[in-house]
Parts: C-alpha cells; sequence; structure tokens
C-alpha cells in the first residue's frame, strides 16, 4: 500500500507523435502537433496551458474517449489506437477511471451505488478492505446512501474520486476537477487525489488552467497551441506562474502542415 | 416570437413527428369511416339506380307487415295475373311486365354446398325476354320448365357451366334440378350486381317456386307511353288500382332501396367513429406528455424568454403555436391517410360483397370539417396543461441550472381521486338503467372519466408497482438502472402507462362482456336443453337456413329417437306490435326436451288456434290463458290464437310459441332448428348418421351434437370480439407510439447521463439492455392497469345485465396473462430505437454536451 513518489516504474500512459485534426478545409483545426508525453506510473501528473491549447483533447485521446488522427497512444500495456467500441469500453472499463468538471454522477444512485458503478457495470465484486479505505480517505462514510442532488459540489466530486479510485485503475483522468468548485473544497478534493498518489500509488493525470491546483502535482507539462512547450518537475503555484508568464511572451509557433 | 416558436419547432422534428403521428391515426380513423360510407353509399346508389333503370313505375302488392327498420327487404306478396290486364288498360302505359322477384333461390355448386352471398339476395326471377341491363354471356335463356339461366358471378362461384344438372334450394318449395342453359351478365360487363346473385326460371316455373303459386306476380314493370311523366303515370295506375297496392316510380324504389343499406352504413359509422374516439383519448394522453417533456427541455429557453420580457401570456401562446402546428400538420396528414384508408376499406368491402362496384372516391365535407376539427382541438386542449406550465418558469431559471423540481403528487391524486368517482357514480347510473334515454350516453362518459380518473391516479401508484415490477430485472446492472429511470419522472411514466392502459382495458372490459355472455348462454343450454343431437346451420344472410318439414317426422320415426322439436321462426304483428316468433312442429316434444311446466294451462301439443306465452310475454300483452290474440304474417290473413300455455322465460325457445300450421305463412315455411332427443342408452353415433342421411337434400345444414350446436351458436361472439380486438389494436398501436416517444424524449434528456455511463465502461449492448429494461417496466405497467380496470368495468357490465340472463361472470384469465405478455414484447419492440440512438451516442459530445 505503500508506494514513494518520484520512483517511476515505467509508463501508466503514454502518447507517441499524436497528432489531431478537427474538421477539415477552411473549418480545418490542428488540436495537437505531434505531442509525444509519457506518464510515469505512481506519479501525480498536471497538463497546464492557455484555453484552447488542447488539454482536454489531449487527455481525450490518451483516456480512449477520442480517435488520434496520427500517431499511438498506449496505457500500460494496451495499445489504445486503433482498438474498436468494444475494445475501447472494456478499457475506459478495467484500466482507466474518470473524474469530469461536473455532472459525474447518475442522479437516480445513491453516492454509494455510484462509487462501485464501474464495478458492477464490469461484474466485479470489490476489493471490502479497499473500498473501506476509499471511503474513509474521501470522508464519505455518513453520505453514502445521500442521493447527488442531497450533496454539495464538493461531496460530489470526493465521490466521482472514489468511484475512480475504487476500481484501481491504471490511470485516473480528471479534467479540471475543480473547476466547478469553491476554493476551499477544491483544495479538499486536490488534497485527496494526491493523497491517494502517495499513499496509494495511484497514476492520475490531471487537466488544469489554475496554477494553484498545477501545484499539487508531482510535475506540470505545459502545453501550448497543441505542443508541449514546457515542463516542471515538483511545481509550487509560483514556479507554475512563472513558466506560464514566460510562455505568454514567447512568439507562437509556426504553422506546420501534417 | 412566433418566428422563434416556429424556428424552433421545426429544430425538434423527430418529436414533432412522432406526437404528431398519435394525432395523424387518429383524424385517418374519423376522415376514413366517413370517407368509406360515403363512398359505398354512393355505390349504392349507384347500383339501385341501375338495377331500377328502365323502370319507370313500377306495381306492387302491399306488404302484409310493415317494412323493419334492420331486415332488409319485406317479402312483396304476389297478387293475380289479372292484375296485369287492368293496368294495361290504364292511359299513359307503354308496355307493362309482370314480374317475379324474389329472394330464396340458392344454387348448389358443383362441390355440392349451396352458394351463399353473405348479404346480398340471392334472386330468382323470371324471364320475359330480357332488358339492356341483361347480356346474356353463354348459352341462351330459359324456355322449357327445367332451364334456368344464372348471372357470371354465380356461376363462377359455384364452379358450374352451361349444360350442367344443377340443383336449387328454394324458401317455398323442395329442391329441385334444373338444366343450366345460360349464364348472362349485367350491362357494362359487370357479374353482379352488388353481389348479388339472380336465378331466371321461366315465368310459371317462377310462379310456383319463388311465389307458391301459379299465375300470381310479385311486380309490374312499367314505361310510360312518350310524353307521359313517371309521376304522372304513378298516379294514374294507383288511382285505378285502389288500395291494397304500392306504385312507385322507379326514382323512388332506387332511393328506398338505397336508404334502407344507408342506415346500415351509418352504424357502421357511427362504429367506426367510436373507435376514431378510443384513437384519440390516448392520443391525446400522448400529446399532454410530448408537450410536458418539450416544456421541461425548454425550460432555460422559456425563462430566458421570461427574463427579456416575454409576458406569461406570450410563453403560454408560444406553446401553443407549437400545438396548431403539429395539430394542422396532423389532420392534413391524417386526412390524406383517411382518404386512403377509406378507399382501401370501400375496396376490401367490395370484395367480400362479391365485386361490388365502387362509385369514384369522394371526400365528404364532413370529412374534411371533422378531421380539421378533431385533430385541432385535441392538440390544443392536450397542450394547455403544458402550456399553462410553462408560463409558471421563473425567468430565475435561464440562470440556475434547476431540475424541473418534482411537485408534490397531491393534488393530482386528489382531482384523480374525484374524477375516478364521477366515472364510477355515472357508471353506476347508466348500468343500473336509470339514466332513462341517456343510458348509452352515461356509460361511455362514465368510462371515458374513469379512464382519465385512473390516469391521474396512477402517478401515485406508478412508484410502488414500477419499483416492484423493475425488482424483476435487478439482477443486472443494465436492468437496475432501467428501473430507477423508469421511476424517475411518475407523471410521465403515469401518463405513458395509461395510454397503453385504456386501449388494453378496453379489450378486457369487451372480452370479458362476451365470455361471460357466451358461458352463460352455453351453460345456461346446457343446463336446459336436453338434446342429443341438433339439426341446423349457419346463418350467413337475413334469414338462417332451412330443411325439409318432413325431416322432422321422419326423424321422429327413427329407432332411438325419443322425441323431436322442430322450430321456425320469423317477426310477425302481434296485437298490433312488430315481434319476434316462433312455431314449433309440436309443442309437447319442446316441452320435454326444454323442460317446460305451464305457471298456467297446460304445455302439450298446440292446436292450430292455439298458442302458448313465456310469463314476460303474457304481461307485456296483458292476456291469461283463454285469452285471444291476433297475428299477421309475412303471408296470408290474420289469425286469431287462443291462449293455451303460459311458461316460465328460460322453458320455451322463444316468447310467442305458435302451431306448426301458422308456419305456412311464415317469410320461411321450414323448420330452420330441430332438436333430437334420444331414448336412455342411445348413443349419439348411432342416430347421427341416419338424421344426416335425412337432410343431404339441405346442403345449407348440419347434424351436430349439443356441445358441438353451443358453439356453434356462441361462435359469433368470437368474431366479433375478433373484430373489436382488431379495431382497438390501433389504440395500442398509438400507445406503442407514445412509449417510444417517451424514451426517445427521455434518451435525448440524459444525453450526459448516457455518455457518463459509457465513459465509466458501459458497453453498447448493456446500454440498449438499460433502455429496453425501462421501456418492458413502463408497458408491463401499463398493461397491469389495463387489465385491472378492463376487468373492473367488465365485472360492472356483467353484474348490471344480471337480470338480462348473463348470470356468469368470466374472467379471461389466460387473455390477461397473455395482455401482460404482449406488453412486455411491445416494451421491448418499443425500445429498439431509442435504445439503438442510446447506444449510438457519442461518449465525448455527450459529455461535452451542454
Ligand atoms: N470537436 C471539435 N471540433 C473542432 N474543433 C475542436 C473540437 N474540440 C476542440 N476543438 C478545438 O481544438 C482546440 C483544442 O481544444 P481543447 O482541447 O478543448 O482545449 P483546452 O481544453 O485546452 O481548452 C481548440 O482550438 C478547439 O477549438
Ligand atoms: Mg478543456
Amino acid at each position: 500500500m505503500t508506494a514513494t513518489v518520484g520512483r517511476p516504474v515505467g509508463a501508466a500512459a503514454r502518447a507517441s507523435d499524436v497528432w489531431k485534426v478537427y474538421g477539415s478545409g477552411e473549418a480545418q483545426v490542428v488540436a495537437l502537433r505531434g505531442v509525444s508525453a509519457e506518464f510515469e506510473r505512481g506519479r501525480f501528473t498536471a497538463i497546464m496551458g492557455p484555453s484552447g491549447s488542447g488539454k482536454s483533447t489531449l487527455m481525450h485521446c490518451l483516456a480512449g474517449l477520442d480517435t488520434v488522427t496520427r500517431g499511438t497512444v498506449m496505457i500500460g500495456d494496451t495499445k489504445v489506437t486503433g482498438l474498436g467500441d468494444a475494445g475501447l469500453t472494456r478499457l475506459r472499463r478495467d484500466q482507466v477511471g474518470f473524474i469530469f468538471q461536473q455532472f459525474n454522477l447518475l442522479p437516480t444512485l445513491s453516492a454509494k451505488e455510484n462509487i462501485l458503478l464501474p464495478l458492477a457495470i464490469a461484474g466485479r465484486k470489490p476489493d471490502p478492505a479497499w473500498y473501506d479505505t476509499v471511503i474513509d480517505t474521501v470522508g464519505l462514510r455518513d453520505r453514502l446512501d445521500h442521493r447527488p442532488n442531497q450533496l454539495s459540489g464538493g461531496q460530489q466530486q470526493r465521490v466521482a474520486c472514489a468511484r475512480a479510485l475504487v476500481s484501481r485503475p491504471q490511470v485516473i483522468f480528471a479534467d479540471e476537477p475543480t473547476g466547478n468548485l469553491d476554493s476551499r473544497s477544491g483544495a479538499e478534493v486536490l488534497g485527496f487525489l494526491r493523497n491517494s498518489v502517495r499513499q496509494h500509488g495511484q497514476t492520475i493525470v490531471m487537466v488544469t488552467h489554475d496554477p494553484t491546483a498545477a501545484a499539487y502535482a508531482d510535475r506540470v507539462v505545459f502545453l501550448a497551441d497543441g505542443q508541449i512547450v514546457s515542463e516542471l518537475i515538483e511545481p509550487t503555484a509560483d514556479t507554475v506562474l512563472d513558466t506560464m508568464k514566460k510562455l505568454d511572451t514567447l512568439p507562437a509557433p509556426t504553422e506546420a502542415g501534417i | 416570437m412566433l418566428r422563434a416558436t416556429l424556428k424552433s419547432l421545426l429544430a425538434r422534428k423527430v418529436r414533432l413527428i412522432l406526437s404528431g403521428l398519435a394525432v395523424v391515426l387518429g383524424v385517418m380513423f374519423v376522415s376514413g369511416a366517413f370517407v368509406l360510407t360515403d363512398t359505398l353509399g354512393r355505390s349504392f346508389d349507384a347500383i339501385f339506380a341501375d338495377a331500377y333503370e328502365g323502370v319507370d313505375v313500377q306495381v306492387a302488392a302491399k306488404p302484409k307487415l310493415a317494412v323493419g327498420e334492420t331486415e332488409g327487404e319485406q317479402v312483396a306478396p304476389p297478387f293475380p295475373a289479372a292484375v296485369l290486364d287492368r293496368v294495361r288498360t290504364v292511359p299513359g302505359v307503354a308496355e307493362a311486365t309482370g314480374s317475379v322477384n324474389a329472394t330464396g333461390a340458392r344454387l348448389i355448386g358443383s362441390n355440392g354446398k349451396a352458394v351463399t352471398s353473405f348479404g346480398p339476395p340471392q334472386l330468382g326471377s323470371n324471364w320475359t325476354g330480357g332488358s339492356d341491363l341483361i347480356e346474356i354471356r353463354q348459352g341462351r335463356a330459359p324456355q322449357a320448365d327445367n332451364e334456368i339461366m344464372v348471372n357470371a358471378a354465380l356461376a363462377t362461384a359455384g364452379k358450374v357451366t352451361v349444360g350442367d344438372q344443377v340443383g336449387v334450394l328454394l324458401t317455398l318449395a323442395s329442391k329441385q334440378e334444373f338444366t343450366l342453359v345460360g349464364i348472362f351478365g349485367y350491362s357494362g360487363g359487370r357479374d353482379s350486381i352488388g353481389g348479388a346473385n339472380e336465378i331466371y326460371f321461366t315465368t310459371p316455373v317462377a310462379q310456383r317456386l319463388m311465389l307458391g303459386a301459379p299465375d300470381t306476380y310479385n311486380s309490374i314493370v312499367l314505361t310510360s307511353a312518350d310524353g307521359v311523366a313517371p309521376e304522372r303515370l304513378r298516379d294514374d295506375v294507383a288511382a285505378a288500382l285502389g288500395d291494397g297496392y304500392v306504385v312507385k316510380t322507379g326514382e323512388q324504389l332506387s332511393a328506398d332501396a338505397a336508404a334502407g343499406l344507408k342506415e346500415g352504413l351509418s352504424f357502421f359509422n357511427r362504429i367506426l367513429l367510436g373507435f376514431a374516439g378510443v384513437a384519440l383519448l390516448v392520443g391525446t394522453f400522448l400529446i399532454l406528455n410530448t408537450f410536458s417533456i418539450i416544456v421541461a427541455q425548454r425550460t432555460r429557453e422559456l425563462a430566458l424568454m421570461r427574463a427579456i420580457g416575454a409576458s406569461g401570456r406570450q410563453v403560454i401562446g408560444s406553446v401553443l403555436v407549437e400545438a396548431v402546428a403539429i395539430g394542422l400538420l396532423a389532420s392534413v396528414l391524417g386526412l390524406a391517410a383517411g382518404i386512403g384508408v377509406g378507399a382501401l376499406l370501400a375496396y376490401v368491402f367490395g370484395q367480400f360483397a362479391g365485386g361490388l362496384t365502387l362509385a369514384g372516391l369522394g371526400v365528404p365535407p364532413v370529412a374534411v370539417f371533422s378531421s380539421f376539427g378533431v385533430g385541432l382541438v385535441i392538440t390544443v386542449v392536450a397542450a394547455l396543461l403544458p402550456a399553462l406550465r410553462a408560463a409558471r418558469i421563473p425567468p430565475i431559471a435561464a440562470m440556475q441550472d434547476v431540475a424541473t423540481p418534482d411537485r408534490p403528487l397531491t393534488r393530482v391524486t386528489l382531482s384523480g381521486a374525484v374524477v375516478t368517482a364521477a366515472g364510477a357514480g355515472l357508471l353506476a347510473l347508466g348500468l343500473s338503467g336509470n339514466a332513462g334515454d341517456n343510458t348509452l350516453v352515461t356509460i361511455l362518459t362514465g368510462v371515458l372519466l374513469a379512464f382519465i380518473g385512473v390516469a391521474l391516479l396512477t402517478p401515485l401508484i406508478s412508484r410502488p408497482v414500477v419499483n416492484l415490477l423493475g425488482g424483476l430485472f435487478s439482477w443486472s446492472v443494465p436492468g437496475k438502472l432501467g428501473r430507477l429511470n423508469s421511476g424517475r419522472n411518475p407523471r410521465r411514466t403515469a401518463i405513458t402507462a395509461a395510454a397503453l392502459m385504456v386501449g388494453i382495458a378496453l379489450v378486457t372490459g369487451v372480452t370479458v362482456i362476451l365470455d361471460s355472455t357466451k358461458a352463460s348462454i352455453a351453460g345456461k343450454a346446457e343446463q336446459i336443453i336436453d338434446a342429443e343431437l341438433v339439426v341446423a346451420g349457419e346463418q350467413t344472410g337475413p334469414q338462417p337456413p332451412t330443411f325439409e318439414p318432413t325431416v322432422v317426422d321422419r326423424a321422429a320415426a327413427l329407432p332411438g329417437v325419443a322425441a323431436v322439436a322442430g322450430l321456425y321462426n320469423d317477426m310477425a304483428t302481434v296485437e298490433g306490435e312488430r315481434r319476434f316468433v316462433n312455431a314449433a312442429t309440436d309443442l309437447a316434444a319442446v316441452g320435454r326436451i326444454w323442460g317446460a311446466k305451464a305457471t298456467a294451462g297446460t304445455v302439450a301439443t298446440l292446436r292450430p288456434d292455439q298458442v302458448a306465452l313465456s310469463e314476460p310475454a303474457a304481461k307485456e300483452l296483458n292476456k291469461t290463458v283463454g285469452d285471444r290474440i291476433t297475428a299477421q304474417f309475412a303471408r296470408g290473413e290474420p289469425h286469431t290464437y287462443t291462449v293455451a300455455a303460459i311458461v316460465p322465460e328460460d322453458r320455451l325457445p322463444g316468447a310467442i310459441m305458435l302451431p306448426k300450421e301458422s308456419a305456412a305463412d311464415f317469410t320461411q315455411p321450414k323448420p330452420y332448428l330441430a332438436l333430437v332427443q334420444l331414448t336412455p342408452g342411445t348413443p349419439v353415433a348411432q342416430v347421427q348418421p341416419q338424421l344426416e342421411e335425412l337432410v343431404k337434400d339441405s346442403p345449407e345444414v348440419s347434424v351436430t351434437d349439443r356441445a358441438g350446436f353451443i358453439a356453434q351458436q356462441t361462435g359469433q361472439f368470437d368474431t366479433l370480439l375478433r373484430m373489436i380486438q382488431i379495431l382497438l389494436a390501433l389504440a395500442i398501436v398509438i400507445a406503442v407510439l407514445g412509449i417510444i416517444n417517451t424514451l426517445a424524449l427521455s434518451v435525448l434528456e440524459r444525453t450526459r447521463e448516457l455518455g457518463l455511463l459509457r465513459a465509466i465502461g458501459l458497453r453498447r449492448a448493456q446500454t440498449m439492455r438499460m433502455i429496453t429494461v425501462e421501456a418492458v417496466v413502463i408497458s408491463v405497467f401499463g398493461a397491469l392497469l389495463g387489465v385491472t380496470v378492463g376487468s373492473g368495468l367488465g365485472a360492472a357490465v356483467v353484474e348490471a345485465l344480471k337480470d338480462e340472463g348473463i348470470t356468469e361472470l368470466v374472467l379471461p384469465w389466460s387473455q390477461m396473462g397473455l395482455f401482460v405478455g404482449l406488453a412486455a414484447l411491445i416494451g421491448v419492440v418499443a425500445a429498439v430505437l431509442p435504445a439503438i440512438r442510446a447506444a449510438r451516442i457519442n461518449v465525448l459530445g455527450a459529455i461535452a454536451h451542454d
């Protein structure tokens, strides 16, 4: 149960020369321009960049929610590129966890049922000890029978975190998980995510545009105009902010065809 | 505002199509009914105009009985040939032909079975040299007494050709053999006019066989001399002949004949409109639901309109404009579809009626007006509640992400209870027979209110019932999610289920009533009639098939036969009123077989001037034993009878039992039914073949045992039931559309949720299963409501009919089980498209969706 930080044991997810082009002709948008990146096991990586830089697109491609135009994506030993719907579904079910910005939960299910939903869908039984650990870490024990509409936004996001964690996926992808929360709830959720990495060796990739949020990560990857332009290890809010300011003053990369 | 509404309307095409479809189907039924009856009506007009073409004036003797409303043509009684000579002397008569033309001549086809026309007359006529109407196609007209000519349709149906020896069954004579010498058609290349069949004999043969008397006619056809108007000639001839004769112009005759059939048509029309009403009721539920969902989904948009200054009234207007647009479009399509359906039904009807030549398709104004009226009114009324709800959306809803709050069900439940109670009250009033002339309206309004009331109560019971039903599926994750989804919006689930309820409740109710009636009749027949064998035929036209009177005597003489009762029936005028009468070959035998014991007088063989009455008939006529009653039959002069016995109602085959001598004056002077009681210990199999031998010249009748006979008698209920089920199936189809609609809209509403589920690993097949479970739970819920409400309504009607002899309540358990099973299947079918749609949702698009 104890994995140490900063001791990478291979990549949980990897992108190699990934291109993503939306539309064609006049309306063509190149969202990713040859992105190559590795996300080590047991690490908390943040993807940062200005709005429209391709953060979400990269995450969607990594998570098997979207297909890449060129290049390959791997989750663990599984090559994501080229999988069909059934394969992608199985991948998402068994290897990946998700935390979205909002609307993470099914309104008809209680918190507990929401947490156990991915396992139920897969027809797997939860490991009771791990389940207890997760519930205690997110601090939701007395809220388990509540419906989402009876929970605060922060509690809902914690339920979403617990859901992502409980099946122990290869990697959890979180897209601006604190974007809709006030700073205190946001801090709770981020602290919880960091703990799950530090204490339980979970791999997490988080998209954010908030330097404070990025500071919770072990490493920050900076995107601009669909390319990785910089990287920080062991960031603090200040170093992140500095890097962003520096990037803002850089000239925009030249248009590259594909 | 209007532009904005119409734009958003176009953006919701699918929704529009589905909710509009319910109105389209209902309107289709309405306009179809009018188009059908209009087309058939004009076709009948044309037929009779044709049939009386070349007839300027026709003379007939006054019928002995007043014409009944539903029984078609009366026997035109024969009159002496001398009348023809008298008519010829009237000035203005150019030509006068004595004619014999009566129904009841049935050709025996090459397979030994009598050809039936299923309704239209089977005429026997005298050949008088033909007219422009008749075209001889093969052979020639009859010249000798053993020769006949038949119309082409009859020859085809009987598979007979010129030169064949053929048998003909007759009402007033026993079976006769003829040589077929000719086949004819009618002008315009027609094989038959309106499905009627016609056999031409020589005049003396026709007089003897069709009228039962030589040297008589039953009509004289006149053509007027040049310059003499038919009306003028009619009046002159009528004056010359005096009372006792009916003189009419050809135009009058054709109008009269068509009017008789049109009476039947308007009844048919009302039945179709009744089913249209059911379809529209279901459609109303569907539209109400659709608009509720639309308003719920448009909450933000409508709130934004309010926020930028639209008034509540404008919001109502914008919803209602949408309703009007849907109503108009649906009316147009429904009218068009109805014209098609009406034409198709008219064609089918024409085929059944032996190749009825249809008049051109016409769209009567009433079809257009009623289509638009019904389509618009139903849609707008159904959209009214959702529109009012839309007006209550606060502008702030534009800024917040408010899920439509779950309003408490108290009000809707209370009003449901009130409406249900009102419906039950009206039903009770109507069924108790205290509503006087308004009984039918009271009962129908009661049923309608009961349906609406139950629909209003449905949201309350939907939660527990849906949970219980859904429990069956909860073993799998998709099943459980589906169950939860179906319980999510009790109102929506309830209305969708209630729409299905209406159709199933009506089918169940009708089944309960008819099955109970059937069981009561069969039970009573079994209990009362002590006869092992029955001679009877299946009635396919206005009169039942008959057999020779001698069969009864010969059957009585067979070894092992204890008693035989032969029965005749007809309408007659008894003490000045039209009544149904029976005659028995031997009332003593009837007494043995029915267990009849007189409460006054004695049950014994009636003398020719005696009559036996049932207790209610004696009461109505105010007669006791020894009193006299007068009766006029289809033929002959009035007779007077003395009441010899009064018997409890169900111990006699009919209310007025006459001696067998009176049957000679009946429309059909032959028995239609014989009940044969065997001596104890005689096996049925020993007597049955001998009886069959006795009736071998009457191919229309057969010998069955009692169980077979009862089944044959109650078989008509099965046919009726099937017809009603087919018509009500439309209501069920509309309800299925409703389920599809609700599901499709729910899928749309839950796009993001579906995306989330897919993102965390729900497979496509599992997604589809989830939607299917939701559909099945809703439809089974509807079916359960339907069979419950339906058997309740049916039981209430049966209870009310106790005094009419429906003493047994039969609940069709297997049928009801079948309906619930079918509903599950309906759910699966209804889920197909929405499920595919749900499974195809683009995961990424759904998550990014706002
Ligand atoms: N479905 C799409 N169709 C076309 N362009 C898209 C689509 N999704 C994203 N884009 C474009 O791709 C670029 C990257 O978008 P995204 O990954 O959402 O940025 P970020 O998450 O960093 O704000 C943007 O220019 C955006 O407009
Ligand atoms: Mg983004």
